[in-house]
């Protein structure tokens, strides 16, 4: 019977006290070797026996019936096996964490871009030829609402609030009221979605490109009518996430669907532009920040009001006031969202939902605030620090935002921040900007099994690497708790036959199939206490050996057999007495090029408190890609749609702008301080993965406004924006 | 699953065959006479380290050695290709045997889901060449005479190679670590 442990009450801190010391430390990844010399597969890496090759179409309305889909059209063609559409066919991906099937509209299309049907042939080449051939014919229906802003189908709730905003943003003796908008983002993860599936009887087995394989094969099993018994999945090696392989998509039950027919597997790769046109985007946002404050920087009015759309029938919302709502805190608070209901590429979960723009916005109203008030940006956040989360009452269970602005303002040399548009080099502006971050940190129901043997230890759980470090941490965390060289740590993940994880996604990856580890491994370790004859406090492991009650024994000599242990963990009182966030602080130098508007970084910082760190060296490269995140959707990160049929314009990499290297400054510090969550989890951590972009982007964008006056309140700050909010500053 | 050469029994009048030399073996591939360079190495070849972001010559996945030169291998059609010289990421190291960059990127996390990360390093093997060849980049202050290797030219000769985890900065400095590591 696995032990489910529940988060209900603070633990001892037990990886400060074993003796191995490993938990924490920069080690290299162990798949490195791997990845950098072409050996780790993806989903789309191989091709067995027999197999076939589907294409996607998409649909080429903005919604109505597919009254025909022609395949005679096709069949003539060299090497084309079938076409494959149906009622089991998928709209868009699973939201994150459903668990069942998404939308399944039969003949329908309710959006531009809507995969339809699947060509499969014995070649990619014939396969591609063939789907851009396939005639289809639907019966559009008129007036179909395809841009947000005119959407009149609407959906709000009560505002949430404390106190009374309007009485006191009435009162308040400085006031500011800003309108921003943000553009729909794509996730762009460089691996194309992918799945390759292959049926043994009624078995089927499925590489995949997904995060939470927990949730895939319950939603993929529910898309096919099958028992999810009857589902494996497979995803050792995913090629970036972001949220845009939360869940099941269309190109797994198409293949999955393919093969059943076919009798042989079936691989299906989405092109980059049915990337773009079919996998949950971010909403557009348009936000209203209200402040208000005292002369000496008090807040005592805050609201933020913002407007974001879906597709009819997604329950998601992107919750972009989500920090806004425990960051600073007033007298009088208030929250109110619009969901406006539209015919286009479906939205969903993009690294860090809600902070990634709801903060772009808080953070330069923040900003604008300081400015009025003559006051140092640094000291106005300081001045607002709350004590408990100010929606909820909830104390936070570790907090040093204060300290991760002192600190950042120190390390950076704030203190040489000169006036706005002061500091000039040739042709260039210079000026510096800093923000605030913030992102709620979750534990998720999350299982692991350990295997302790005489040649060492195996972790095995369904659990996700997508770039995130996971068979670092885990090889670190059982290693730790087992005494053991790490190397005698083999970490297995990404296979649904193993206990079910989390899955990466919502930064809780580490917090929750970390903590099902270390939970494993203690159960070891009580076992091997009880055959030292000792207490478990007195039990120590290191280098493989136990030490314990007078005795000094190699561990290979305590085991006959195998031991193993299976651990499940899940949130408890904890979540509910307490409010654990990470926070941090970003500060950024930019140049803005006095006659293009061409905004360069040069260099940024982000100070984080963020939990035990597991791995110093992955930790840094999580937060440091947050950072480069923040800094694509403050100066170049736009998705276009054409507002006729709402389909994506900007649907390839040459279009949609994620940050090249030539944007990203090498100068990019990250500082963590030292922290434990006592009441996050058993391992004392918090997510990683989110805390650095949200408010890196406006960091740099109150960096353009310190460099050259320009306030750009519609992102992203590409030149042309930069060029006219310079001349409306006067400069 | 193994990786198999699925199209081994698929022989049609629209399929060709090439002769090339892959890792400095040679090879013979039949191809549809569409087939791109990347998906010959990936799916004919079983070379799948080489990786297809985008297929459009838009995020540099896919860079391979043409003769020594970094390409986009798909915009390279397999057919125009007879008798050339492919270098992939599996030709400069193995896990057990990496080269000095590929050494360097594990030392430097220059990484995290992998994915672009062949890419990155065939196309920063062919951009030290380049500019030790003393070629010139936009961010060279003059068009003559020693390019040096700082941060600024690594980054602007790096740019066509995409990474969306967004290591940038530790690939540059994995890159500059291999550099000197064999100068
Ligand atoms: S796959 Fe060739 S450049 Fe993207
Ligand atoms: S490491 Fe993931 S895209 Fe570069």
């Amino acid at each position: 019977m696995t032990k489910t442990f529940r988060m209900n009450e603070a633990q001892p801190r037990l990886l400060d006290e074993t003796g191995q010391g490993i938990v924490g430390a920069p080690l290299d990844r162990p798949e490195g070797p791997k990845k950098v010399s072409g050996r780790a597969h993806y989903a789309a890496d191989g091709l067995p026996e027999g197999a076939a090759q589907g294409v996607l179409v998409r649909a080429t309305i903005a919604r109505g019936r597919i009254t025909g889909i022609d395949e005679d059209s096709v069949s003539g063609l060299e090497g084309v096996i079938g076409v494959f559409h149906g009622p089991e066919f998928l709209r868009n991906p699973a939201q994150g964490m459903a668990g069942e099937a998404p939308v399944q509209p039969g003949g329908e299309v309710h959006y531009h871009g809507q995969p339809i049907a699947l060509v499969v042939a014995e070649s990619f080449e014939a396969a591609r030829d063939a789907a851009q051939r396939l005639v289809v014919t639907y019966e559009a229906e008129a007036g179909v609402v395809t841009d947000p802003a005119r959407s009149e189908e609407l959906e709000q709730d009560d505002p949430e609030t404390a106190g009374d905003f309007e009485a006191a943003f009435a009162a308040a003796e400085v006031t500011l009221d800003r309108s921003y908008t943000t553009p729909a983002q794509a996730a762009a993860a460089m691996e194309p979605h992918a799945a390759l599936a292959e049926w043994e009887g009624d078995e089927l087995t499925l590489r995949g490109a997904l995060q939470m394989l927990r949730f895939n094969k319950e939603e993929l099993a529910d898309s096919l009518g099958i028992p999810a018994e009857k589902v494996r999945i497979l995803a050792p090696y995913v090629g970036g996430g972001f949220g845009s392989k939360l869940g099941i998509g269309p190109e797994a039950v198409a293949a999955a669907l393919a093969s059943r027919t076919l009798g042989r597997p079936v691989r299906v790769v989405m092109t980059r532009q049915t990337v773009f046109d079919a996998v949950l985007r971010r909403t557009e946002t348009s936000q209203r920040l209200r402040l208000g404050a005292d002369r000496d920087g008090r807040l005592r009015a805050l609201s933020h009001d913002d407007r974001v759309s879906n597709i009819q029938g997604e329950g998601f919302a992107e919750p972009v006031s989500q920090a806004s709502q425990f960051l600073y805190g007033a007298e009088g608070l208030s929250f109110a969202q619009t969901l406006a209901r539209v015919s286009r590429t479906p939205a969903g979960s993009v690294r860090a939902p809600g902070e990634a723009v709801g903060m772009l916005a808080l953070e330069q109203a923040m900003d604008e605030l300081a400015e009025m008030l003559e006051m140092c940006p640094v000291a106005l956040r300081l001045k607002n620090l709350p004590e408990k989360n100010p929606m909820t009452g909830q104390p936070f269970s570790a907090t040093r935002l204060g300290d991760c602005l002192r600190e950042g303002a120190e390390r950076f040399g704030w203190d040489a921040r000169k006036p706005m548009g002061s500091r000039r080099e040739g042709e260039w502006y210079v000026g510096m900007g800093m923000a605030s971050a913030a992102r709620s940190n979750m534990l998720v129901k999350s299982a692991a099994r350990v295997r302790l043997s005489g040649e060492g230890a195996v972790v095995e759980t369904d659990m996700t690497d997508i770039g995130t470090g996971t068979y670092a941490i885990l090889g670190q965390i059982a290693a730790e708790m087992l005494g053991l060289p790490v190397e005698k740590v083999e970490v297995r993940l990404g296979d649904t036959s193993f206990p079910g994880a989390s899955g990466s996604g919502g930064s809780f990856g580490a917090n929750s199939a970390g903590s099902a580890t270390f939970l494993a491994a203690k159960a070891i370790r009580e076992t091997l206490a009880g055959r030292m004859g000792c207490g478990l406090s007195e039990l120590t492991l290191q280098e493989g050996i136990a030490r314990g009650g007078n005795r000094e024994v190699p561990l290979a000599e305590l085991i006959e057999e195998e031991l193993v242990e299976e651990a499940s963990v899940e949130a408890g009182d904890t979540s509910e007495s307490h409010f654990s966030s990470g926070f941090g602080a970003h500060f950024a130098e930019v140049a803005v090029h006095a006659y293009t508007g061409e905004v360069r970084v040069r260099r940024m910082l982000g100070v984080m408190a963020m939990g035990r760190i597991l791995n110093e060296k992955t930790a840094r490269s999580q937060a440091l890609g947050g950072m480069i995140w923040g800094l694509g959707a403050a100066l170049t990160e736009e998705m276009a749609h054409d507002p006729r049929t709402g389909h994506v314009v900007s649907r390839d990499l040459a279009n949609y702008h994620v940050p090249a290297h030539a944007d990203v400054p090498g100068d990019m510090t990250v500082v963590f301080l030292e922290e434990r969550d006592d009441m996050a989890n058993p391992i004392q951590t918090k997510g990683i993965g989110e805390l650095g972009i949200s408010g890196a982007g406006a960091a740099i964008l109150n960096a353009v406004r310190n460099a050259c006056g320009a306030r750009v309140y519609d992102m992203p700050a590409t030149p042309d924006r930069v060029i006219a909010a310079m001349e409306a500053a006067g400069f | 699953m193994p990786i198999a050469q699925a199209h081994a029994t698929f022989k049609q009048e629209s399929h060709m065959r090439t002769r090339f030399t892959v890792n400095g073996e040679a090879r013979e591939v039949e191809h549809d006479t569409r087939t791109t360079l990347l998906d010959a190495l990936r799916d004919q070849l079983g070379l799948t380290g080489t990786k297809k972001g985008c297929d459009h010559g838009q995020c540099g996945a896919c860079t391979v050695l043409l003769n020594g030169k970094r390409v986009n291998s798909c915009l390279c059609l397999a057919a125009m290709h007879e008798g050339d010289e492919v270098t992939t990421i599996e030709g400069l190291g193995s896990p057990e045997a990496l080269n000095a960059l590929q050494k360097a990127f594990v030392a430097k996390d220059g990484y995290q889901c992998g994915f672009c990360t062949p890419g990155q390093i065939v196309s920063a093997t062919a951009m030290l060449e380049e500019l030790r060849a003393g070629d010139p980049s936009f961010a060279s202050a003059s068009l003559e005479g020693e390019m040096p290797l700082d941060d600024a030219e690594i980054a602007e000769r790096m740019s066509g190679n995409l990474c969306r985890c967004s290591a940038y900065p530790l690939i540059r400095e994995a890159i500059a670590m291999a550099a000197e590591v064999k100068s």
